[in-house]
């Protein structure tokens, strides 16, 4: 796995905090596991910081996490530049009244979801995941916060997969990784 | 909703940013949303500033966080007081080696996992999660990292529903909980 930026020694440490599983979660899939990353504690913070130093001085308004994963890496994000944080869900975990984006799956589709008034017209947000695979999901989060009259800054995530193209589906929205998995 | 004895000052207006949805998920439920507490910057900074404050300094290795909100409130204060963050997740979801423990639903049983070699024999853990009802997941928490030879020093919830006597389903570990709603 190489880190994105040879410069910063924080990097290596992160890219081989990351575990691979073979074969998850079915033949041929070789999953990035964050959990061993969280459980080194000076990984963890350096993930955080690298973030947060790109983002503290972007005047945003709003990071927005992507369940379940997002909600590891988003909130401390958002604590650390007075941002809001925002839950992104799946389908009738939200109690209140949600705005819905169905996406593609591999077999069939999938559905997004944000509570209305989460978000306000020209807010500027983050949205943040552990991993960028073909952006499918990432995709629908940014029509999400569109939808609504936000603008999206930039998504961020610890790792991409460049072989999947994700970056390609993002529109011209800009992407942020700190680790490529190839 | 009531705070707890001895309140901070910072607790009134976190009380006041959760929203109480009615009858989700079904008929009779007042269901207690945090996310509109994620939404006041200040609000989610003290509610996690409030737990630090509680544990920092106290030799805790372990924060475990029960999917999925308590990945929102788990990871800041793990980052914080210099402990492991580990999720304790739905089944299947957890891509390596995993231990399970069974609980009670109203209706039927779930299931709860821990990644193997996540927390080791020794371990001083805190259980973190939005809001404690019955107690069944927190006690299923308690058990998995009992089995594996960890200590949970406290369990720690933003709110308690009193009235559900959690509290006595923890097997006299103690709870801390930043606001009760009756």
């Amino acid at each position: 796995m190489a880190a994105e930026d040879g410069h910063d020694h924080r990097l290596a440490r992160i890219a081989s905090s990351i575990r691979v599983i073979p074969d998850f979660p079915k033949p041929g899939i070789m999953f990035q596991d964050i959990t061993t990353l969280l459980l080194d504690t000076k990984a963890f913070k350096d993930t955080i910081d690298m973030f947060v130093e790109r983002y503290r001085d972007k005047n945003i308004s709003v990071v927005a996490g992507v369940e379940a994963r997002g909600f590891i890496f988003g909130p401390p994000i958002a604590l650390a530049i007075g941002a809001k944080f925002v839950p992104l869900r799946k389908p009738k975990k939200l109690p209140g009244e949600v705005i819905s984006e169905e996406y593609s799956l591999e077999y069939g589709t999938d559905k997004m979801e944000m509570h209305v008034g989460a978000v306000e017209a020209g807010e500027r947000a983050l949205v943040i995941d552990d991993l960028i695979a073909t952006g499918g999901t990432l995709a629908a989060a940014i029509k999400l916060l569109e939808r609504v009259g936000v603008e999206v800054v930039e998504c961020a995530c610890v790792i991409e997969l460049p072989e999947l193209k994700g970056r390609e589906r993002l529109g011209d929205k800009p992407l942020f990784v700190l680790v490529s998995a190839v | 909703m009531s705070a707890c004895k001895d309140e901070d000052p910072r607790i009134s207006n976190i009380k006041t940013r959760i929203r109480v949805v009615p009858n989700f998920p079904k008929s009779g439920i007042m269901f207690q949303d945090i996310t509109t507490l994620l939404l006041d910057p200040k609000a989610f900074k003290d509610t996690v500033d409030l737990f630090v404050e509680r544990y920092k300094g106290k030799n805790i290795s372990v924060v475990a966080g029960i999917e999925a909100r308590g990945f929102i409130f788990g990871p800041p204060i793990a980052l914080a007081i210099g402990a492991k963050f580990v999720p304790l997740r739905k089944p299947r979801k957890l891509p390596g080696e995993v231990i399970s423990e069974e609980y009670v639903l109203e209706y039927g049983t779930d299931c709860l996992e821990m990644h193997i070699g996540a927390v080791e024999p020794g371990d001083c853990a805190l259980v973190v999660d939005d809001l404690i009802a019955t107690g069944g997941t927190l006690c299923a928490a308690m058990k998995l990292l009992e089995r594996v030879g960890a200590e949970v020093v406290e369990c720690a919830c933003v709110i308690e529903l009193p009235d559900l006597k959690g509290r006595e389903r923890l097997n006299g570990k103690p709870l801390y909980i930043l606001v009760e709603s009756h």
